[in-house]
C-alpha cells in the first residue's frame, strides 16, 4: 500500500495557484524527496498533507486515512518539521522532548531505540535551553521531536534549510539509517544536490509536479549533449555561448557553464567556435546530465 | 488529561522563566497600588484650619480646644462671617473650616440636637476626607465623654461636613477597584492573547496543531496558569488595598473573590478572542491595548467620573466591563452590600463572558485557513 498517495490536489490562495492539480504517491517505507525552487508550492502541499489546510479539490490519502475527514487520527500518526525551528527557546533539550512526548501520549524511554542515535548527541546538552542551541543541534532536536512518538509518516519541510554543509550531510545520513525501522519519510528541499539522497524524487515548480522518478530516471530524462565550458573570461563565454548557432541553453554552474546543445554536436564544433572568439584556456568536455541540468530543461519545456 | 496537563506546566516554564512576564504580573500591581495609593493618602499633621465661631460658648471654646490639640490641626484664622469662608479658601491655606453656628452652647445643653458644620476645600479631595473624618471623630468623642453610657442621653451633637468645590467626591475609593480591574485585564487578556499569537509567530501552533492536542485544549492549557496567576494578583491588591491604605472591607470577602474570579474569566474570554483574531505578537498587544486598557482607564470611571462624561461616551462606558466590576468592587468594599444590590451588574459580566466565550468558541479553527 501507497503510505501517501494525492489525487488531483489544488489550493489557491487568492489569485495565486500555489499547487495546481498535483497527483503522486509515495510508497511506504520510502525517502521521498520533493524538489523545488522556493515559492513552488512545497510548503502548502505539505501543509496540506498534515491537516493543516483544507485543499480546494482533489484529495489525499496519508497512511490510508483522508487528510480531510480522518484529520484527528491522522494527527496521531503523523510527525511534521515545519521549515522553521518550532520548538520552545525557553524550554530545555529533555523539556521540549518530554513535552512533545506527552502530548503524543508517549514517553521518552518508550520510542528511545528510534531516537538514540540523534539524541546520544543532543544528551550532552539536555540541560541546556533550546534557544542556545546550534543550528545543527536545533534541527537534530526538532528531527527527535518529529520521531518521539514513532510516526508513521514523516513530513520534513526543507530541514536543511539555512544549515551548513557539514550538517546537512550528517541529517541525510540520519533519515537514511530511519528508513531501518520503516518509516516513510517525505522531505522537501530547494537544493538538487540532495536529491540523491532519496529512494525517489518530485520535481516541483509553480504548484506543478514536473517528474516524478528516481534520481537516476530523473537525470536520465535528459536527452540532448551536455558539456562542461570552461575559459579564463567566464562572462563574456556565456555571451558568445548563448550566441552560437548549436546552443539550445547554457547556465552557470560553479566553475564551469553547462551547455546544451542540438543533436550531434561534438566538442570539436564547440572548441573551434571558441577560438574562433579568441577565447583562451578554453576547456569543452561531454558530461553525464545531473538532476539540475533535468530541471532546467523541465522549467523550459514545462 | 496528561497532555493537557503537560501543556499546562510548559505554559508555567514560560511565564516563570521570562523575567519580562513576571515583572508585569506581579511588579506592575504592586507599583500601581503604591503609586495611586500614596498619591491619595497623605499622612495629615498641623493641617491648617479656619475658626467661624458665632457661638461663643463654653461647648464650642472646649470643640476647639479639642480639635486643636489633637495634633492635626493648627489654627491659623478666625473668620468673622460665611462670606469670609470662600476667600479663606481661595487664598489655599486653609484646608477646613469649622462652623459653630450662633447659640450652639446652649442648643447642645438644653435642646436634643446641635449643629457642627465643616467645610472641607475637596479640590484635595483625599485629604478632606481624612480631614472631616477626623474632626468629626473628635467632636464625636466629645459628644460621648459629656454622655456617659447609661445615662440619660442629653443631647447629640450632628456633625454636618459638606465638600467645597467637589462635592461629591467622586473617584475616591475608586482607584483600588479600578485598578484591579486594569491589573487583571492587562494579566489575563494581553497576556494570554500575546502568548498565543508567540506560538503562532513562532510556528510551535503547527506543530501543537498538527499533535492529538485538540483547538480547546491548547486555549484552556493557555489560560489556565494565568486564571490562577490573575485570581493570585487580585488577592495581592486586595490585601494590599485593605492592609496598606486602609480600605475598608465591609461586605463579604468571598463574594467579592467570586466576582474577582468572573471578572477574570471575563478578560480571559477576551483575551483568547482577541487571539483567534491576532497572528502575531504585536497585532495582539496593540489590540489588547487598543480595546481594553485605554477604554478602562478613560471611560470605566476609574479616573473619570461617568456622570460627568458626554452623552456618547455614557453611553460607550456601557460596554466597557470595567465599569461593572468597579462598581462592583466598591459596592462590596466600600458600601458593604451584598449580591442583592449588585445582581445586575453580575449578570452584565456573566453575559459579556458568555458572548466573547462563543464568538471566540465560533473562530476556532482547527486548520490554518
Amino acid at each position: 500500500m501507497d503510505a501517501i498517495v494525492i489525487e488531483r490536489i489544488s489550493k489557491s490562495f487568492g489569485e495565486t495557484k500555489a499547487v495546481n492539480d498535483v497527483s503522486m504517491s509515495v510508497k511506504t517505507g520510502e525517502l521521498f524527496g520533493l524538489i523545488g525552487p522556493d515559492g513552488a508550492g512545497k510548503t502548502t502541499l505539505f501543509k496540506i498533507l498534515v491537516t493543516l489546510l483544507r485543499p480546494d479539490a482533489g484529495q489525499a490519502t496519508v497512511a490510508g486515512f483522508d487528510v480531510v475527514k480522518d484529520y484527528r487520527r491522522l494527527r496521531t500518526m503523523i510527525g511534521y518539521m515545519p521549515g522553521r525551528f518550532s520548538l520552545y527557546p525557553d524550554l530545555s533539550v529533555e523539556e521540549n522532548l518530554t513535552f512533545f512526548a506527552t502530548v503524543f501520549g508517549t514517553t521518552i524511554s518508550a520510542n528511545y531505540n528510534l531516537i538514540r542515535d540523534i539524541y546520544v548527541q543532543l544528551e550532552p546538552f539536555k540541560n541546556r535551553r533550546a534557544g542556545a542551541l546550534s543550528g545543527g543541534m536545533k534541527q537534530k532536536l526538532a528531527l527527535c521531536c518529529a520521531l518521539i512518538h514513532k510516526p508513521d509518516v514523516l513530513f520534513l519541510d526543507e530541514p536543511t534549510t539555512g544549515v551548513d554543509a557539514v550538517s546537512r550531510k550528517e541529517f541525510w545520513e540520519m533519515l537514511q539509517r530511519l528508513k531501518i525501522h520503516g518509516l516513510t519519510m517525505l522531505v522537501s528541499t530547494p537544493y538538487m544536490d540532495e536529491a540523491n539522497q532519496c529512494d525517489r524524487i518530485a520535481l516541483m515548480q509553480t504548484g506543478q509536479i514536473l517528474a516524478i522518478d528516481t534520481p537516476t530516471g530523473v537525470e536520465q530524462l535528459f536527452d540532448k549533449p551536455l558539456f562542461a565550458v570552461k575559459a579564463t573570461e567566464t562572462y563574456q563565454l556565456i555571451q558568445d555561448l548563448r550566441r552560437a548557432p548549436f546552443t539550445e541553453t547554457c547556465y552557470a554552474f560553479g566553475e564551469y557553464l553547462h551547455l546544451t546543445t542540438h543533436a550531434g554536436v561534438t566538442p570539436e564544433t564547440v572548441n573551434r567556435y571558441l577560438i574562433m572568439h579568441q577565447h583562451q584556456h578554453s576547456e569543452v568536455k561531454p558530461i553525464q546530465a545531473g538532476i539540475e541540468d533535468s530541471f532546467m530543461a523541465l522549467m523550459q519545456h514545462g | 488529561m496528561n497532555r493537557f496537563l503537560a501543556f499546562v506546566k510548559k505554559e508555567f516554564f514560560h511565564i516563570l522563566r521570562d523575567r519580562r512576564t513576571l515583572l508585569i504580573l506581579f511588579g506592575m500591581p504592586l507599583v500601581m497600588v503604591a503609586l495611586f495609593g500614596f498619591a491619595l493618602t497623605n499622612e495629615i499633621k498641623n493641617a491648617k484650619i479656619a475658626l467661624l465661631d458665632f457661638d461663643h460658648g463654653l461647648h464650642s471654646q472646649q470643640i476647639t480646644n479639642r480639635l486643636l490639640s489633637s495634633g492635626y490641626f493648627r489654627l491659623v484664622e478666625n473668620v468673622r462671617s460665611y462670606e469670609g469662608i470662600e476667600a479663606t479658601f481661595r487664598r489655599g491655606e486653609v484646608r477646613l473650616v469649622v462652623v459653630f453656628p450662633p447659640n450652639f452652647s446652649n442648643d447642645y445643653v438644653h435642646g436634643q440636637q446641635a449643629q457642627v458644620q465643616l467645610l472641607a476645600d475637596a479640590s484635595e479631595q483625599n485629604t478632606a476626607i481624612s480631614l472631616t473624618n477626623y474632626a468629626t471623630n473628635i467632636i464625636q468623642g466629645y459628644a460621648n465623654e459629656q454622655n456617659p453610657s447609661g445615662s440619660q442621653p442629653v443631647a447629640q451633637i450632628n456633625v454636618e461636613p459638606r465638600m467645597v468645590f467637589n462635592p461629591e467626591l467622586k473617584g475616591a475609593f475608586v482607584f483600588v477597584p479600578g485598578v484591579m480591574a486594569m491589573v487583571l485585564l492587562l494579566v489575563s487578556a494581553l497576556m494570554t492573547s500575546v502568548t498565543i499569537a508567540r506560538e503562532k509567530e513562532t510556528g510551535t501552533m503547527e506543530v501543537l496543531m498538527v499533535s492529538p492536542l485538540t483547538q480547546p485544549q491548547i486555549l484552556f492549557g493557555k489560560v489556565l496558569p494565568y486564571l490562577l496567576l490573575s485570581f493570585l494578583n487580585g488577592c495581592l491588591i486586595i490585601a494590599l488595598g485593605v492592609f496598606l491604605l486602609g480600605i475598608p472591607l465591609n461586605g463579604s470577602l468571598a463574594l467579592l473573590l467570586v466576582e474577582t474570579l468572573l471578572f477574570i474569566f471575563l478578560a480571559l474570554s477576551i483575551g483568547i478572542l482577541i487571539s483567534t483574531i491576532a497572528d502575531t505578537q504585536l497585532v495582539a498587544m496593540f489590540a489588547s491595548l487598543l480595546i481594553m486598557l485605554m477604554p478602562t482607564i478613560f471611560l470605566s470611571g476609574f479616573i473619570f467620573p461617568i456622570e460627568s462624561m458626554p452623552a456618547p461616551l455614557q453611553i460607550i462606558s456601557n460596554v466597557i466591563p470595567a465599569k461593572y466590576f468597579i462598581s462592583i468592587v466598591k459596592g462590596i468594599m466600600i458600601k458593604g452590600v451584598g449580591l442583592g444590590n449588585l445582581w445586575k451588574e453580575t449578570l452584565v459580566l456573566i453575559g459579556m463572558s458568555g458572548v466573547f466565550t462563543a464568538i471566540s468558541l465560533r473562530n476556532l479553527k482547527s486548520r490554518l485557513s
